[in-house]
């Protein structure tokens, strides 16, 4: 098993070694459940499509990543063990890596336990199970470019709330890039702005996935979104873990 | 144990230190400190509380970056060949730091793994170290209900999980009540031929005890490096301790 991995497995299994495991996943699906039903209308629209779903989950997981990231490197230092972990023989990136994976694969599986809304609409009608399934590689990769950041933000501070703070923050500002309210104001005031804005926004990009479309450009997006923030993390990681 | 059979004139420097300097902004941590430790030394290194033997430690360890100077174990420098420098380096961070939710066992397992061991010898390596620190009656213990001495000894059974030739302990016995005390010491004695070891302490007892040669250390300054018997002969007590008082109140004028 590569060191990434090793990393990787041992972190995912502390999720379910504490209670942050049951207590995200419980959270995420009520709420989840709570905005699709009541505010989304889920059953008032008669449509098979998982669309309200979909709407919302940015903002759940706007809410709660963030939660998730906060101790990934804040709390090793608080610990001393990021010592222990930067001393043995692996390079900070592969550390960086499998933290990351970690994060994602646990967001992963709170993602799969949301299968009884598919079941659901499956049921109640005949949905388009291919825009579904598009549908959630968006939301993971929604969940993975929050992550970057929440992981990057937890590297900057020992705090865990001040690491909570800046990664929603900052995830808010890429969730409502792209938000029409943004964009006409900057259009009006700075109009090279607004078009920046819009290409760097997320929600747009995450749209396109809930329409079913898969396409490369956005693909790139996140690739290169996570990238960023994962090289960020090395980064800060390496000029921080001693201080 | 691998029984190695070592050539006893085998004196090959595996620590090599040059002008190590750390500094905080204006604040220098470590001034210019440069040592060798060869194969079959232990050496002590001592100095009050903040005179910089545990920032050196860690950069000896390639956990911090330092200001100026260079670190090397067995040849590998620990900035730009950090992971095969690691690779033969044991490491025991000061506090002795572990991840509290893991059992004793758990938490060896993943540094195995990290170290690259799998399968069988993974086993015998982690039941090795147990047997070294005598965890294994705690080994499916979360390390967070342990006492402070059970977990200093889970972080020292980290560092010898790979028989390294190199060891680095920033206060291994901080913690540990006499008899622990007394086995760890007997530990790093029987290790002792076939290493190069490092022990961070002011306990001065410890380093009559088990130690060949000693630094002291004041104002991240080298103010001595010679054996324990050399050093007490520098006072007319004859006792470490009043060399020590003297050797570090010095620095602090």
């Amino acid at each position: 098993m590569s060191k990434t991995l090793v990393v990787a497995n041992r972190e995912l299994r502390a999720y379910f070694a504490t209670p942050v495991a049951t207590v995200f996943i419980v959270i995420f699906l009520v709420l989840q459940g709570a905005l699709t039903f009541n505010l989304g209308q889920f059953f008032d629209r008669a449509q098979a499509d998982l669309n309200p779903f979909f709407t919302f989950i940015p903002w759940v997981f706007l809410l709660l990543i963030p939660a998730i990231t906060m101790r990934l490197w804040a709390e090793e230092r608080r610990l001393g063990t990021i010592e222990l972990l930067l001393t043995l023989p692996i390079t900070q990136g592969q550390a960086v890596l499998g933290k990351f994976l970690a994060a994602w694969g646990f967001c992963a599986i709170a993602l799969a336990l949301t299968f009884p809304f598919v079941i659901a609409v499956n049921i109640l009608g005949s949905p388009d199970n291919g825009v579904i399934a598009s549908g959630y590689v968006g939301c993971l990769l929604i969940a993975g470019a929050f992550l970057s950041v929440g992981a990057a933000m937890s590297a900057v501070t020992r705090n865990q709330v001040i690491a909570f703070v800046l990664a929603v923050a900052i995830c808010f500002v890429f969730a409502v890039a792209s938000n029409p309210i943004v964009n006409d104001f900057l259009a009006k005031n700075v109009p090279a702005l607004g078009e920046f804005t819009r290409r760097i926004a997320v929600i747009d990009r995450f749209t396109d996935f809930t329409r079913g479309i898969i396409a490369l450009r956005d693909l790139i997006y996140f690739a290169t979104f996570i990238g960023f923030f994962l090289f960020l993390n090395t980064v800060l990681v390496d000029q921080r873990k001693a201080d | 144990m691998a029984t190695r059979v070592e050539d006893a004139s085998d004196q090959t420097v595996l620590i090599e230190i040059q002008g190590l300097t750390k500094r905080f902004g204006a604040f220098t941590a470590v001034d210019n400190v440069s040592f060798q430790v060869r194969r079959g030394e232990v050496l002590g290194f001592l100095g009050p509380n903040g005179a910089g033997k545990s920032t050196t430690m860690r950069m000896l360890a390639g956990f911090m970056i330092p200001t100026a100077g260079t670190a090397r174990i067995l040849g590998h420098d620990v900035q730009t060949d950090s992971v095969a420098a690691r690779g033969v380096l044991g490491f025991l961070p000061e506090g002795a730091p572990t991840y509290p939710e893991m059992s004793v066992e758990g938490f060896l397992r993943f540094c195995a793994r990290v170290r690259g061991f799998s399968g069988s010898e993974l086993a015998d390596r982690v039941d090795h170290a147990l047997g070294l620190t005598t965890l294994r009656g705690v080994r499916l213990q979360p390390v967070e209900t342990l006492s402070k001495g059970f977990k200093r000894r889970v972080g020292l059974a980290q560092a010898l999980l790979h028989d390294p030739p190199v060891l680095v302990l920033d206060e291994p016995t901080d913690g540990l009540d006499p008899n622990q005390k007394h086995e760890v010491r007997g530990l790093i004695e029987r290790m002792a031929p076939e290493k190069a070891i490092v022990i961070s302490t002011h306990i001065l007892e410890e380093v009559d005890a088990v130690c060949s040669r000693a630094i002291v250390i004041a104002n991240g300054r080298i103010v001595a490096d010679a054996t324990p018997a050399e050093l007490e002969q520098r006072h007319p007590s004859g006792k470490l301790e009043e060399v020590f008082r003297a050797l570090t109140m010095e620095g602090m004028a």
